[in-house]
């Protein structure tokens, strides 16, 4: 073929059948995409047509325009038809061959998860860090004055027994033990920090308690507290009614019962209203609280005249243990992975 | 504390007959109700028997009795087996009779048993409710009941007992007369003091010489009755009130010391003034003194023991326990086969106030936490000794006869409590409250304070209380605060949420700790919260040199677990038990980790400072406490062991190996804000061929791999188990990390193979043609490792994708061919690497 021919009817004709015939015999969406450049590329026939068009005189130039027109949109609407048809076809028959069975499990990895301890621990900090508060920690290895001295507990006192205690070393004259409560943390807040303090210290706590149903030697709390000008009991109620609610739904709520602690005066037990409580809603004790004593304040160089404050503590395996219906404290501690997963991360 | 409610009642007017108001009413001012133990539905006969006839039954397993009982039926006996042993013939005992229904619907009924019918039951306290003394049946003062008569009244069956947790700051509650107290303050009632109640006779000299040689004894009051008789038994009333409240009848001589310390809170002990020897000294001990106790156990004595002596030595364990050689002669159940009649005695009785730290220490030190210790170590009230002694005596000699010796030793004194001032507004100013007018002044009267009014130099209302001498805990302003808040009810407290300062959120490093959690838990891993509890034996079957710096460790003094009296200072130990545990409960598959501090001692320990507590430490006492103790880093560890990827329909499962090890390495340091340098290590526990250290620049933060065959087999690990652990304190906390330039010129990838001698670490070529392809290298990446005959013995081939790309133009083929050429050269260079 010379180089006009293209332009020429009969070659028109035969390239626009080729393309037809092309379109008709491409099997799928795929060989159709893969034949498409040929006849409707850059180089297909009815388009280098087109730039011929311009070396033509004018008197043929506008029908032959015209047929070139003509060329092209019946190739184009014979790729779009096929297409269509294609489609289709795709639609109705291959799309429902490729089906799988979508209920086939992919678990080629098994699943991870936190422990709930943990996850509840960082749900609680986020409810007080969500209120202005702080994080606040201490280390597990803690010096009995951090323990128990600075926390109002003398020497000698049954209170200390209360909390039976791992002593490390040669025994109490280590001056260390493992921290019996997260307690020394509210010290280091108090050394550490400027005032006002408003801290939450969630951690590892040790006592000597074997291990049980109900008993771990190894568990963890989380200790508030807050110390500033004007702090009182009612605060304290209600900050821990706000925490109950964080915790337990907007009908939970707090009650205070009397009690004593070294480094609360006063002092009172929490008991805390517990919607979803087994057998029916009810009061379920959740921890202790109270005014920071003021020789706590003091042992710590506040100014226990201007400034006053509360404090407060809860065991997170408890809370997990009524909250979650964990029968046998066990469960917490051995790490049986299905226990975990449970809790999902 | 158990307490019978009718006892309560006796001191208290008007108090509720309402066990579970009263219960209530506890609570409300502070003391904890443990249980109540209500009166057991009793229905149909329970009559007085005489026990005729004991038939001792032999050939069984325990011993057993076949009795004759009289229970007032005509002239017949009733036949009735029991297991107990510790009654007469003649005793007096509460009988059940056939269709009696005790405790727990328990149903009498006439049965054959051991070869006899038995006809009815001999009840012991436990099975009437009415004590939690269960050992033995319960045996009825002579002649308190005809047989056959009904004992329900006589034993007092409708009177519940309440039982209480008592505070260690409330001394004064462990007995009726500080719980009364509570209770007409609960109820603001008017109480009766059982104390003022007994008249204090003027007496002429002492009852017996005593000195007191150390100030932990502040008083010690000495009574004497001459001429009791030793096998007298307590009246009845007197028995049920102390098997109500937990304890055995034993004589009239030890119920009475008993009765009077339930009643008052003062601890009483009763010599036999015969076998004293000389004047009573209280002192220390000396040493290598001995003693031994009532119990029959030779004690050796401490010099902190404070002891009651004469002058053949120690005869007492001072507010503990009192010594055998001065004991009554005849204690022990009357039943017992005590003598029949002994010749009367002289009684001395003892009544002091002894410092509660010493004896506190004296109980832990000796394990001998008695009624008597207990009440010690939480305070007594000093001005009750001579009261004590004078109730005790008086009850003696009403039901055990004699005569009280006209002398009453009374030595010390301890001195009055000073007065608290207290802002009157301070009981509002703490609570939240505003209190009824006078309310405070009332609160504190009613606990027992002496009040007066007065002004301090502003004008303001001054509240100067004076506690009574059973309250040695009321010092301080917030003391009297807590008195008037818990009487005026906590519940009257309004919520009211204070308005904390803006806070700065999560730290740096706390907000690491749970985006490395989860970072592990997102791939796959189980978090685990393993004791960190560790002995020696761990660190030989984790095969640590001896010389290991992880041997060294912080030792607990009062382990539980005696072969685990050591701190961990990996978390490995507990993490690979978790392991072996999920792995004997049918979890072969499995990735766990755990984030914990670990301890590290110093090598030279230094000594813990002990600041007073009046006053903030100083900075260099706070900085001496941070120095003492050891060093506690958060680390993190994981442990893989069987599949990482599981066998399934898609194909076969994929084995955890060193290289998932090391990756979970590499994604916790991301995760912690660090791209961690992997290089060889060989370090125990792991494979000394397949251990990296991972790093941060040049310094060490963990290590990672598969562990030793040796250590697999001594922990009975699956095999190829691997693992990971980090110093998590040890890798930097960034925030000012450099933003990368991102180009969007397109990049050229260049494909290079390179023949290393195969000792050759990867990380380190790649890092070679990293530094050598020059700021337009953006990405080495390894994809395929060659060995064999092509590359020849002792060598490898490691292929490598360069990625290059120009910030500011569209690279041009020849370019990244020169770049590509000079990564090669430095590989060249570093490692003798040849193109392949």
């Amino acid at each position: 073929m010379s180089e006009s021919t293209v332009l020429e009817l009969e070659t028109l004709e035969d390239a626009v059948a080729d393309a037809l015939r092309a379109f008709e015999a491409a099997p799928d969406l795929v060989a159709l995409a893969a034949v498409r450049p040929a006849h409707l590329g850059d180089r297909a026939p009815v388009l280098l047509a087109r730039r011929e068009l311009g070396s033509l005189p004018g008197s043929q130039r506008a029908e032959a325009g015209k047929r070139v027109n003509a060329a092209r949109t019946r190739v184009q609407e014979a790729f779009d038809a096929r297409r269509a048809v294609l489609e289709a076809e795709r639609d109705e028959r291959v799309l429902v061959e490729e089906a799988v069975d979508v209920t086939l499990p992919f678990d080629r990895t098994p699943r991870g998860a936190r422990h709930p301890v943990t996850q509840i621990g960082e749900r609680i900090a986020d409810v007080f860090v969500a209120m202005g508060w702080e994080v606040a920690e201490g280390p597990e290895v803690e010096s009995s004055w951090l323990n128990f001295d600075a926390l109002n507990f003398k020497k000698d006192h049954p209170a200390r027994t209360m909390q039976d205690t791992f002593y490390l070393g040669d025994g109490e004259d280590s001056g260390m033990v493992l921290r019996t409560h997260t307690s020394p943390v509210q010290i280091r807040a108090l050394l550490e920090r400027p005032l006002p303090v408003y801290v939450v210290c969630p951690g590892r706590t040790f006592r000597t308690d074997e291990l049980d149903a109900t008993h771990t030697p190894v568990f963890h709390q989380v200790e508030g507290l807050a110390v500033d000008k004007g702090i009182t009991m009612a605060h304290l109620k209600g900050t821990l009614d706000a925490f109950a609610r964080a915790m337990f739904g907007e009908t939970s709520r707090t009650r205070l019962r009397p009690s004593y602690f070294p480094f609360t005066e006063p002092s009172a037990e929490v008991d805390v209203w517990f919607p979803e409580k087994k057998g029916g809603a009810g009061w379920v004790e959740w921890g202790g609280c109270g005014m920071v004593n003021p020789n706590v304040l003091r042992a710590c160089g506040v100014d226990a005249d201007a400034y006053s404050g509360f404090a407060f503590g809860m065991g997170l395996e408890r809370t997990l243990q009524f909250r979650n219906g964990i029968p046998d404290m066990r469960d917490m501690v051995e790490g049986d992975v299905r226990f975990s997963r449970a809790f999902g991360i | 504390m158990r307490v019978p409610l009718s006892w309560l009642a006796e001191h208290v007017e008007g108090l509720p007959a309402d066990v579970d108001a009263v219960a209530e009413a506890f609570v409300r001012v502070g003391l904890e109700v443990e249980e109540i133990h209500r009166p057991p539905e009793l229905t149909g006969p329970l009559v007085a028997g005489r026990v005729l006839e004991i038939e001792e039954l032999t050939g069984l397993k325990k011993p057993i009795r076949w009795c004759q009982v009289d229970t007032g039926d005509s002239d017949e006996s009733r036949g009735i087996i029991c297991g107990a042993r510790n009654f007469s013939v003649g005793d007096l005992v509460a009988v059940a009779l056939p269709g009696a229904v005790l405790a727990g619907g328990f149903e009498i009924t006439a049965r054959k048993t051991y070869g006899h019918v038995s006809d009815g039951m001999i009840a012991s306290a436990r099975e009437l409710g009415i004590g939690a003394d269960h050992t033995g049946i319960l045996v009825l003062p002579p002649e308190s009941a005809k047989p056959g008569e009904d004992v329900a009244a006589l034993l007092g069956l409708d009177d519940p007992v309440i039982e209480l947790a008592v505070t260690p700051d409330r001394g004064y509650c462990f007995a009726v007369r500080g719980l009364a107290r509570e209770l007409a303050a609960a109820f603001d009632v008017a109480y009766i003091d059982p104390a003022t109640r007994v008249d204090l006779p003027v007496t002429d000299g002492d009852a017996w010489p005593v000195a007191l040689d150390d100030p932990a004894c502040a008083r010690f009051v000495a009574r004497r009755v001459d001429g009791v008789d030793p096998v007298a038994t307590s009246p009845w009333w007197m028995q049920r009130r102390l098997l109500a409240s937990g304890q055995r009848p034993i004589s009239l001589i030890v119920d009475v010391t008993n009765y009077v310390m339930l009643e008052l809170g003062q601890p009483l002990h009763a010599y036999a003034a015969a076998r004293l020897h000389g004047g009573i000294v209280v002192r220390r001990a000396r040493p290598g003194e001995t003693l031994t106790t009532l119990d029959d156990v030779e004690r050796r004595l401490d010099p902190d023991d404070l002891l009651i002596t004469d002058d053949s030595g120690p005869i007492g364990l001072a507010g503990v326990m009192g010594g055998a050689s001065t004991e009554i002669a005849t204690a022990g159940a009357p039943s017992d086969g005590a003598p029949e009649a002994g010749e009367p005695i002289d009684v001395l009785l003892e009544a002091a106030h002894f410092d509660a730290a010493v004896i506190a220490r004296e109980a832990r030190r000796h394990k001998l936490p008695s009624e008597a210790s207990r009440r010690f170590e939480r305070g007594v009230d000093p001005q009750l000794p001579p009261i004590a002694a004078e109730r005790a005596t008086q009850l003696l000699v009403e039901h055990g006869g004699g005569t009280i010796a006209s002398g009453r030793t009374d030595v010390g004194a301890a001195p009055p409590l000073a007065p608290v001032r207290m802002p009157l507004e301070l009981p509002d100013r703490v609570a939240g409250v505003h209190y009824e007018r006078g309310a405070t002044v009332r609160r504190l009267r009613q606990v027992g304070c002496g009040v007066e009014l007065d002004t301090d130099v502003d004008g303001h209302g001054v509240v100067v209380a004076t506690p009574p001498s059973w309250r040695p805990d009321l010092v301080q302003p917030y003391d009297l605060v807590e008195e008037v808040l818990r009487l005026e009810d906590y519940d009257v407290i309004p919520s009211v949420l204070p308005p904390a300062p803006p806070g700065r959120g999560l730290t740096a490093s706390q907000v690491r700790r749970r985006v490395v959690s989860r970072a592990l838990a997102e791939v796959g891993s189980v978090e685990v919260l393993p004791f960190p509890f560790v002995g020696p034996a761990v660190w030989d079957a984790h095969g640590l040199p001896a010389d290991d710096v992880r041997r060294r460790t912080v030792r607990v003094a009062n382990p539980l677990d005696a072969d685990r009296p050591a701190l961990a200072t990996t978390l490995l130990p507990g993490l690979l038990e978790t392991l072996v545990r999920n792995r004997a409960r049918g979890f072969p598959d499995l990735m766990l980790h755990t984030l914990e501090q670990v301890v590290l001692p110093h090598r030279n320990p230094v000594p813990m400072p002990d600041p007073d507590v009046t006053r903030r430490p100083t900075d260099s006492e706070i900085a001496r406490i941070k120095a003492a103790l050891p060093a506690q880093p958060l680390h993190v560890a994981v442990v893989l062991a069987g599949d990482r990827e599981l066998r399934g329909w898609w194909g076969a499962g994929r084995p955890a190996s060193w290289a998932d090890a090391i990756e979970v390495g590499r994604i916790i340091g991301s995760a912690a804000g660090a791209e961690l340098r992997v290089t060889p290590a060989a370090l125990a526990p792991w494979h000394p061929g397949r251990c990296a250290a991972l790093r941060v620049g040049d310094w060490v933060v963990g290590h990672a791999g598969e562990l030793h065959p040796k250590v697999v087999e001594a922990l009975d690990l699956p095999p190829r188990t691997c693992a990971v652990e980090i110093d998590l304190d040890a890798i930097p906390l960034r925030d000012d990390r450099p933003a990368p330039v991102v180009s969007s010129y397109p990049p050229v990838t260049v494909d290079v193979a390179l023949v290393v001698p195969a000792d050759v670490p990867a990380a380190e070529l790649a890092e070679a043609l990293a530094i050598g392809g020059g700021d337009l290298v953006e990405d080495v990446r390894l994809f395929d490792v060659y060995t064999g005959e092509q590359v020849g013995e002792g060598n490898r081939s490691l292929a490598f994708t360069l990625r290059f790309r120009a910030p500011d133009r569209t690279l041009t083929g020849e370019e990244a061919n020169r770049a590509r050429d000079a990564a090669v050269a430095v590989a060249a260079d570093r490692f003798a690497a040849a193109l392949r």
